[in-house]
């Protein structure tokens, strides 16, 4: 993608696997700020589903320009691999005074994967204010196993994050995190341009890893969000065990022995 | 004569304890002079479910104990301890 790789180093992909997102303020420089407006407002050209990111993307188009940006480029490729394929992409707006909040959900259907995950990039082309409707995020809410807007009676959850974000930043999200367009209580438009990618490649230590074996990697593995419930918050980090397991090709990676401990079975072991 | 409309608090809490805190929560207004919505609140109204009693709310559903279907012990999927309130409330 880029000739200046910036690939995250285990620490940012441990925080990925926590919260469900990576944001990255302000990376896209004002001049492709201001030509954001212009290019959504002719209209992006319709890619079928699942074309390689170059072909959806020829070289000069914003899109192409937009995903190869240095830190872009190296966060995508950390991720979802070098060569991942373009699922579908979107400007969503926000209307001035809109009645209301887009109901909390995840994109798509309930997807069981362990060892994949898809990539979704949102683009925030102007400055976010709290009451311009910046998309609500859940921490830690992407393992769950929801369809859709099946949570939509949930209105607010205790640390939630209502974004608001200076011009040019890119949020990364995991596909199935809980998330949703907010109320735009402001007199301007607010826009955000969406573009899903699909690995090709296994994510398996696609990122700097020679701080793997870092403390604040397990700490950071070992976060709970204040809207967890004490119970469930356990499993999620038993859960999150798994995906990290599956992306470092590490069987034997734990926190806290959370995973270790119930899969202890010395009896198959004698019988084998 | 004065027309009666139901107020409805949903909290969300840490455990199946009523007095436990709480976690999520969502608010519908049947008076129309509210307008909630999703993401339109950091703060919670009450602290824990027993707080929302004292201030006069009538809790009338409570999220039954379900164990896991077998096999998805590990899964984690919906807010487990649901309890909605309401108030009835002149319009």
């Amino acid at each position: 993608m880029s000739t200046t790789r910036q690939l995250l180093n285990s620490g940012q992909v441990a925080r990925f696997v926590t919260h469900g997102f990576l944001r990255l303020d302000g990376v896209v420089p004002p001049t492709m700020n201001e030509e954001a407006l212009g290019v959504f407002a002719a209209g992006l050209p319709a890619v079928p589903y699942g074309t390689p990111l170059p072909e959806a993307f020829p070289h000069g188009s914003f899109a192409r320009r937009l995903v190869t940006l240095p830190a872009v480029a190296g966060a995508l490729e950390s991720l979802v691999g070098p060569e991942p394929t373009v699922d579908h992409h979107f400007v969503h707006t926000r209307q001035p005074h809109e009645g209301s909040a887009q109901a909390l959900h995840a994109d798509a259907v309930i997807d069981l994967r362990f060892d994949a995950f898809d990539v979704q990039l949102m683009y925030y082309p102007h400055d976010v204010t709290e009451d311009m409707g910046g998309t609500l995020l859940v921490p830690g809410s992407h393992l769950r196993r929801t369809n859709e807007s099946d949570t939509g009676r949930y209105q607010n959850l205790l640390g939630q994050i209502r974004l608001a974000c200076p011009a040019g930043t890119v949020l990364l999200l995991h596909h199935g995190i809980w998330h949703g367009g907010r109320r735009n209580d402001s007199d301007a438009v607010r826009y955000m341009y969406k573009i899903r990618l699909n690995p090709t490649v296994p994510q398996i230590r696609l990122w700097h890893t020679t701080d793997l074996d870092d403390a604040a990697v397990r700490e950071e593995l070992a976060r709970r969000f204040p809207w967890y419930e004490e119970a469930a918050g356990r499993l999620e980090i038993h859960n999150r065990i798994r995906v990290w397991r599956a992306l470092t090709g590490d069987p034997t990676f734990d926190v806290d022995h959370w995973v270790t401990r119930i899969t202890n079975r010395p009896a198959q072991r004698s019988r084998a | 004569m004065t027309a009666v409309r139901q107020q409805v608090l949903v909290l969300y809490l840490n455990n199946s304890a009523l007095d436990s805190p709480v976690v999520g929560w969502a608010c519908y207004d049947g008076t129309g002079r509210t307008r909630p919505t999703t993401g339109d609140s950091d703060q919670p109204p009450y602290q824990t479910g027993v707080a929302a009693l004292a201030d006069g709310w009538r809790l009338f559903q409570a999220a039954q104990l379900i164990p896991p279907y077998p096999g998805t012990e590990h899964e984690t999927s919906f807010l487990k301890h649901e309890f909605f309130f309401e108030k009835l409330v002149s319009s």
